[in-house]
């Protein structure tokens, strides 16, 4: 069943002390890829059958007033099969 | 005549019955109001407390925003009616857009809890009016995400306007742009801090009882209306 995907992140030039602690953790474990780590939320929403058209449209709606804070956060929704 | 002080209770509060007692402290009458009734109960201020209102799930004050209390208070306050939002209460109203910016993970990440010195930077609104310009207080300060975050226009207005209630001294606890503690709207009858002043109202239990200022404020300011 397809799910909608909400997708939540702070806004670049919101300091994100999570993604740094997590960026500062991986080269004690060995892991030296990462030039910087920022993270995020990512919410699964399940809808009966496939999501129609309107149905994304509240998921906007909701990702813009309840999911995500617009002063720090930024959202992106799309559907996973 | 005393005045009616409503101090909210939402699931996951922890700082109401210390709210409270700080009104009755300073010569008010507290009144409890619950999150799932819309009724204001003829109080005459609000004081939203600290504490993790419903689990800080989601982002903390984020959930709270939706109260069916809110729905009146963000009405109220945006008719002049005096709110004062501490800690999780500061988050709620951030949340709520009656205060620009918002409250994100304290900078070293770490909860932190410790007696702040803070300086009082605008002693207009109605919940600082009793200080002195300039004032330095001591009071308790206990959060996770306490860090004041807002683009590079909303700080220069707050700057600008005067609305820069509250800046930490001496130390910098959670990394909050200049050293913000606490804001108010234009009007200066909203008013956020990030710190407790209900929990410096007595000597016994606090560092000291400049807390107590922001409670008797505003019931001057009361007086006054």
């Amino acid at each position: 069943m397809a799910k909608i995907i909400v997708e939540v992140m702070l806004k670049p030039e919101i300091l994100d002390p999570q993604g740094q602690a997590v960026a500062s953790a991986l080269p004690r474990l060995g892991f030296t890829f990462a030039k910087s780590v920022r993270q995020g939320k990512r919410f699964e929403i399940e809808v009966a059958g496939d999501p129609t058209p309107a149905q994304l449209a509240e998921v906007e709606k909701a990702a813009e007033t309840l999911l995500s804070n617009p002063v720090i956060e930024t959202y992106i929704v799309k559907i996973e099969k | 005549m005393s005045f009616r002080i409503g101090v909210v209770t939402f699931p996951g509060s922890l700082d109401d019955r210390d709210a409270a007692r700080a009104v009755e402290m300073a010569g008010g009458i507290a009144v409890p109001l619950f999150h799932a009734s819309d009724d204001l109960k003829e109080v005459q201020a609000v004081v939203l407390p600290g504490g993790f209102s419903y689990g800080d799930y989601l982002r903390c004050g984020a959930i709270a925003r939706f109260a069916p209390i809110m729905n009146s208070i963000v009405t109220a306050a945006n008719h002049g009616f005096p709110v004062l939002g501490i800690c999780n209460g500061f988050q709620v109203l951030c949340e709520s857009h009656l205060l620009p910016g918002a409250l994100t993970r304290n900078s070293n990440l770490h909860f932190l809890c410790r007696d702040q010195k803070l300086k009082i930077e605008n002693t207009k609104t109605i919940w600082t009016s009793g200080f002195k310009p300039g004032q330095e207080i001591l009071i308790p300060l206990k959060n996770g995400e306490g860090s004041f975050q807002c683009d590079d226009e909303t700080l220069n207005m707050l700057e600008s306007d005067g609305r820069v209630i509250a800046r930490y001294v001496d130390f910098d606890p959670n990394g909050s742009r200049n050293l913000i503690a606490g804001i108010s709207n234009e009007r200066g009858n909203v008013v956020g801090l990030m710190p407790h002043p209900e929990h410096a109202i007595e000597s016994l239990t606090g560092p000291s009882t400049d807390g107590l200022t922001f409670f008797t404020s505003v019931l001057h300011q009361l007086v006054g209306r």
